[in-house]
């Protein structure tokens, strides 16, 4: 459990476990994860639903606490300035009263810079992400991939340590998630940020990531973790990966892990259901 | 108020009919519109031929154009202004009174839990009771002179105000505070970030019940406990049986509600560009 944290470890967990009461009964949603996930890597996590890895990602984010164990993120050089991390969610989290531009420098006005030192970054972020042109407008003038977009960019150019990303695309359609999973390996690409990726999607993990963790049925821990960036170099172009036959491959050997889990998964919710039908006790 | 059906009819019909599509809404809405406008004056017609002819007792519905005649005198004379801006600053300054401490309150109810617990029982407990039952009290308090008033109106307001600003910051979407926390906004950016424009929806739609509210508070307080106003002049005017003055005042009263509407709902549009309307 107290294996030492090798240095070069950007996020590091050790026996980290999560459990929380539903109306008395105990619920463990992670159980005993320990990984350590290297600076600048794209790091992809799937898992059957409910598995805990939005769980793992909220406590990463400081948004939920963890049970037991450790969890740390390395600073670079000196800037103890810098935000730890910045996360990019699933559901529609730009504020629906601010422009794009104030939507991105969010993050920046909160670490107290000024209006011009906010927007003289923020801009640049909001071009990289096609939104040029758009810098004034509100919200519900955009449509749902814009509004990702302008999520997406409010990380970046909060310049965190490290980016957390829980599905951001799982509520756009087909096209849209293509558009933008190429848009930010390219935004990516140009900063090599350490990025969290949780997602659902197989196929989003092996189109993005340099590691993909299949995580267990609930209480979640490590099933496996497969290597995809010996498999795909970086740059990397979303058709490329996605028309070369090693995908094919790589994709069966991911489902082959994670077939079971979500099997299992379904079999607990089913038991679940029958649980609360038949009535309280 | 006018409900946009435009986007969802031009979405449904195929491409190359939208516009023919919408030329037909186009007229559609004219039409509509037309219809809104004249539907009132055809009710007034109506009556005017209807006193003219003897069919009503004007007595009780004195023909429209005697009630014009009434108004235009009133006005000439200055009496309406009189009543009018007496009320109107009774319900500006009450209004105030009431809104600025309600949406104070709420803010604090719905931000801070003890508050909560220590507020919400007093509100709970209080708010049922009719607003004008407390006039007396008030008149014994303030005495019949416009404190009394102001305190009614205020203490009307202050209620509705309140109550749905704390709704307002209770019910923000969770996901805008984690993106808070997450961002590492700090508690004042926290209110004046997330909080207070979250809220905001809420808060002018507290302020619209509130002004209603201050039509009704102020018209009937002024029926009982003042020597002026639109209420005063309603109430005066059926003492001494000039119909045509109590239909004046309660001309004024409809249009002193349709004016705050209008006032609240362009507030909306400057305070809240981004609800969907």
């Amino acid at each position: 459990m107290n294996t030492a944290i090798p240095s070069e470890a950007k996020i590091a967990l050790r026996g980290v476990e999560k459990r929380f009461h539903v109306q008395g009964r105990r619920v463990d949603a992670l159980a005993g994860i320990d990984l350590d996930i290297r600076a600048g890597e794209f790091f992809c996590i799937v898992g059957p639903s409910g598995c805990g890895k939005t769980t793992l990602l909220r406590i990463l984010a400081g948004l939920e606490t963890k049970s037991q164990g450790a969890v740390s993120i390395g600073r670079s050089n000196g800037d103890t300035r810098r935000p730890l991390n910045s996360m990019v969610f699933q559901e529609q989290s730009i504020f629906p009263w601010m422009s794009v531009r104030n939507n991105v420098a969010f993050g920046l006005k909160a670490l107290g810079l000024s209006r011009t030192e906010r927007y003289a970054i923020v801009d640049p972020y909001i071009r990289k992400v096609g939104l040029s042109g758009f810098e004034h407008a509100l919200p519900h003038q955009l449509s749902g991939g814009m509004k990702q977009r302008v999520s997406i960019a409010r990380a970046f150019a909060n310049d965190p340590e490290i980016l957390l990303m829980d599905e951001p695309f799982a509520a756009l359609d087909e096209q849209t998630k293509l558009v933008l999973q190429a848009e930010l390996l390219r935004v990516w690409e140009e900063t090599r940020k350490t990025v969290l990726y949780v997602t659902h999607s197989i196929d989003e993990a092996i189109v993005l990531a340099d590691r993909i963790l299949v995580m267990t049925a609930r209480p979640g821990r490590i099933k496996e973790i497969l290597d995809v960036a010996a498999i795909f170099g970086r740059p990397r172009k979303v058709e490329d990966v996605k028309s070369s036959p090693r995908y094919g491959e790589l994709f069966g050997r991911v489902w082959g892990q994670l077939r079971d889990e979500v099997v299992a998964a379904q079999a607990a919710e089913e038991a679940e259901a029958k649980r609360q039908q038949s009535g309280p006790g | 108020m006018k409900s946009e059906s435009l986007p969802a009819a031009q979405a449904a019909a195929p491409p190359v009919e939208v516009d023919a599509d919408a030329e037909r809404w186009r007229r559609q809405r004219r039409i509509e519109k037309t219809l809104s406008v004249l539907s009132p004056l055809a009710l007034l017609a109506l009556w005017q031929l209807a006193a003219l002819a003897g069919e009503v007792d004007t007595r009780f519905f004195p023909a429209p154009s005697a009630v014009f005649e009434e108004a235009w005198g009133m006005i000439q004379s200055g009496e309406l202004w009189l009543h009018l801006s007496i009320s109107l600053s009774r319900i500006a300054v009450g209004f105030t009174l009431g809104a600025v401490p309600g949406i104070a309150i709420g803010l604090a109810v719905g931000l801070f839990r003890p508050v909560r617990a220590i507020v919400q029982p007093l509100i709970d407990a209080t708010f049922p009771i009719p607003k004008i039952a407390i006039l007396p009290l008030f008149i014994m308090i303030f005495g019949l002179g416009e404190e009394s008033k102001y305190a009614i109106i205020a203490t009307a307001v202050i209620y509705l105000v309140m109550i749905n600003t704390a709704a307002g910051v209770h019910n923000i979407d969770k996901i805008y505070l984690d993106v808070g926390k997450n961002f590492g906004a700090g508690k004042w950016m926290m209110f004046t970030d997330v909080a207070l424009p979250g809220a905001l929806p809420l808060i002018v739609a507290g302020l619209k019940l509130g002004m209603g509210v201050a039509l009704l508070v102020i018209v009937s307080a002024e029926f009982v406990g003042a020597k002026s106003g639109i209420g005063y002049l309603i109430w005066t005017s059926w003492q001494v049986f000039q119909v045509e003055k109590m239909y004046v005042g309660l001309l004024v009263c409809a249009l002193l509600g349709f004016g705050a509407a209008i006032l609240l709902n362009l507030l909306e549009r400057v305070l809240i560009p981004w609800k969907q309307r």
